[in-house]
């Protein structure tokens, strides 16, 4: 049985777009920008009602980054939104020299990241974002699980002092963490268990709790831990984990290069060696289709994540 | 200071002196004891930040540094980077420059804040003219005509060299002034290595601006200007002088002390 009933389902974009709103009502310093997609970040209502702290760079993403470390010196809080493609790799040396080290207090705000992307095939599924942003000294990267989360994690960044990115996404995801709070920089257990750890991020917390559920049903207990935050890791909570369970699963819509799987391969080796399988995309692009089709096609299946589990319980000694 | 550590820009430090003395002594409204933000002060921003060295003695000579600390320029656990940075805390310095292309829009956003905050001072910027084959400038451009930033001064020091040569034959930039007055900004011209007509022009500027449109000087320099045997040639962009070289050009230009 899944142990959380989802309390509605809408896409995380979404929840950006409503903290985001919920921001510039608090915070007269919080100013938006967006590089032509405001409808598809869910930017409108705080363009609506903020016009004069909202700036329409146009299909300009390096002039977009550049401009939001510009606002910062006076005070601003810029918040960038565009799709996560255009949010990193195409203006990587931008936020390198002019946001990450000079140490710029903008809030880098990525949609539809990853293969949930859908139909517009691999030029805009990123899946790379991850391990770039996360090697930038001093970058803080949060990938939230649901709607609910990513408004959280969006008006927490409010507060947040430096550079840090965003990642969420396009499709309709459910929605199951109400009532739990957010913290960035702590992991969120979700469901405690004995035998094996499962780490993911994103719209693949969902993805870990129905493959909880499935190795369930086999007499497997697993732990499910919400890694929202990336960097910096809740290194103490990922120990106290594979402490108690001795092996891990770590799940992401990502590369298996650079990504989650590879932060917490580093903690393990570095301090408590143990087994470890990665549910994340093989070193390839990925290409159009729906969402669920697409992950399954790739292996981020729940399916994936229970074999995963099971496989790495026999390495286990 | 190029010479001291064997390495640097001098050729374009020597070319835009006359406009770092005009800004730094003549124009800008600026508080050595330096503030990040800046509130009620111009705010000025190196686009291309490999000349540094002209910068940085600038700064030092304006009050912001010991001018003692010039001689740690390019050595380790200095404040004086080979490319301007924030990350070491040197007073005077905003925003980390050295990859192009990217100051202008730095610039832009400085100004839009400074507009947020009813701040009415001005932002300068200055970029190379091979830094115009970036394309983010003019994105920048584009962006800062469309959007009436009128608060804003830019500078291109167009002394014609890049690295590998002379800009023309390198990737012309054809008819500049025509293709930043086809972007929507106003241009003037000036002689950068001329002071006063520096000066007087940049005046200028500063009255065309807050009319709805952004401000470009377009201005004229000699790479390596004051030392003969680097004058006017891209050879100079990036190689320091060996110790003759160093004492020749010592001895062709007034006023140098205290660098060394």
């Amino acid at each position: 049985m899944i142990k959380f009933a989802p309390t509605d389902k809408k896409d995380t974009r979404s929840g950006f777009g409503v903290g985001l709103h919920e921001l510039g009502k608090q915070n007269q310093n919080v100013v938006a920008l967006c590089a032509d997609l405001t409808g598809s970040l869910k930017m409108d209502a705080f363009k609506k009602d903020f016009p004069e702290r909202f700036f329409q760079t146009g299909i300009a993403e390096a002039n977009m980054m550049g401009i939001a470390a510009g606002l910062t010196i006076g005070g601003k809080i810029p918040f960038t939104g565009t799709f996560a493609n255009f949010s990193t790799g195409r203006v990587y040396d931008q936020i390198r020299q002019s946001i990450a080290y000079s140490g710029k207090n903008v809030k880098i705000c990525a949609s539809h990241a990853g293969l949930t992307l859908g139909e517009d095939g691999a030029t805009h599924q990123i899946l790379e974002d991850i391990g770039m942003m996360k090697m930038l000294p001093g970058m803080t990267v949060i990938v939230p699980c649901d709607y609910n989360q990513t408004k959280d994690a969006t008006i927490a960044l409010g507060q947040h002092q430096g550079p840090a990115y965003l990642r969420f996404g396009r499709p309709v995801w459910p929605i199951f963490t109400a009532g739990r709070p957010f913290v960035i920089g702590l992991a969120d257990t979700l469901i405690a268990g004995k035998d094996v750890s499962i780490f993911a991020c994103g719209h693949m917390v969902w993805q870990a709790i129905e493959a909880e559920s499935m190795l369930a049903e086999k007499g497997i207990s697993a732990e499910v831990i919400n890694i929202h935050t990336i960097k910096p890791l809740d290194v103490e909570s990922v120990l106290a984990s594979i402490q108690k369970t001795g092996c891990a699963v770590t799940c992401e819509e990502h590369q298996i290069n650079g990504g989650l799987g590879d932060s917490i391969a580093q903690v393990l080796s570095r301090f408590h060696p143990a087994p470890l399988e990665m549910v994340a995309v093989n070193d390839s692009f990925g290409e159009s289709g729906k969402p669920t089709d697409l992950l399954k096609k790739y292996g981020l299946s729940p399916a994936n994540i229970t074999a995963a589990a099971e496989k790495v319980l026999k390495r286990k000694k | 200071m190029v010479y001291n550590c064997q390495s640097g820009h001098p050729g374009g430090s020597l070319g835009c002196t006359e406009f770092f003395v005009a800004l730094y002594f003549h124009i800008l409204k600026h508080n050595p004891s330096f503030t990040m933000d800046g509130k009620g002060e111009d705010l000025f921003f190196l686009s291309n930040g490999h000349i540094s060295p002209v910068w940085y003695s600038t700064l030092a000579r304006a009050g912001y540094f010991d001018i003692k600390e010039l001689t740690t320029f390019r050595q380790l656990n200095s404040r004086l980077q080979g490319h301007p940075a924030t990350h070491e805390h040197l007073p005077g310095i905003r925003i980390a420059s050295g990859s192009l292309g990217q100051g202008l829009s730095v610039a832009i956003g400085a100004a839009l804040a400074k507009k947020l905050n009813n701040d009415s001072q001005l932002v300068y910027v200055l970029m190379g003219d091979g830094e115009q084959q970036e394309g983010q400038v003019w994105e920048a451009s584009m962006y800062a005509a469309h959007n009436k930033v009128d608060n804003l001064i830019a500078s291109i020091d167009y002394n014609g060299q890049q690295i590998d040569g002379p800009v023309d034959q390198i990737l012309s930039l054809k008819n500049l002034r025509a293709k930043w007055e086809a972007f929507g900004w106003i241009v003037v011209e000036s002689n950068g290595n001329n002071l006063e007509e520096l000066i007087s022009t940049l005046e200028k500027a500063k009255s065309l601006a807050k009319n709805g449109k952004p401000v470009l000087n377009l201005m004229t320099t000699v790479m390596g200007n004051g030392v003969d045997f680097m004058m006017g040639s891209h050879k100079w962009h990036g190689v320091a002088p060996n110790e003759e070289e160093c004492k020749k050009a010592m001895a062709q230009l007034e006023e140098t002390i205290g660098d060394f």
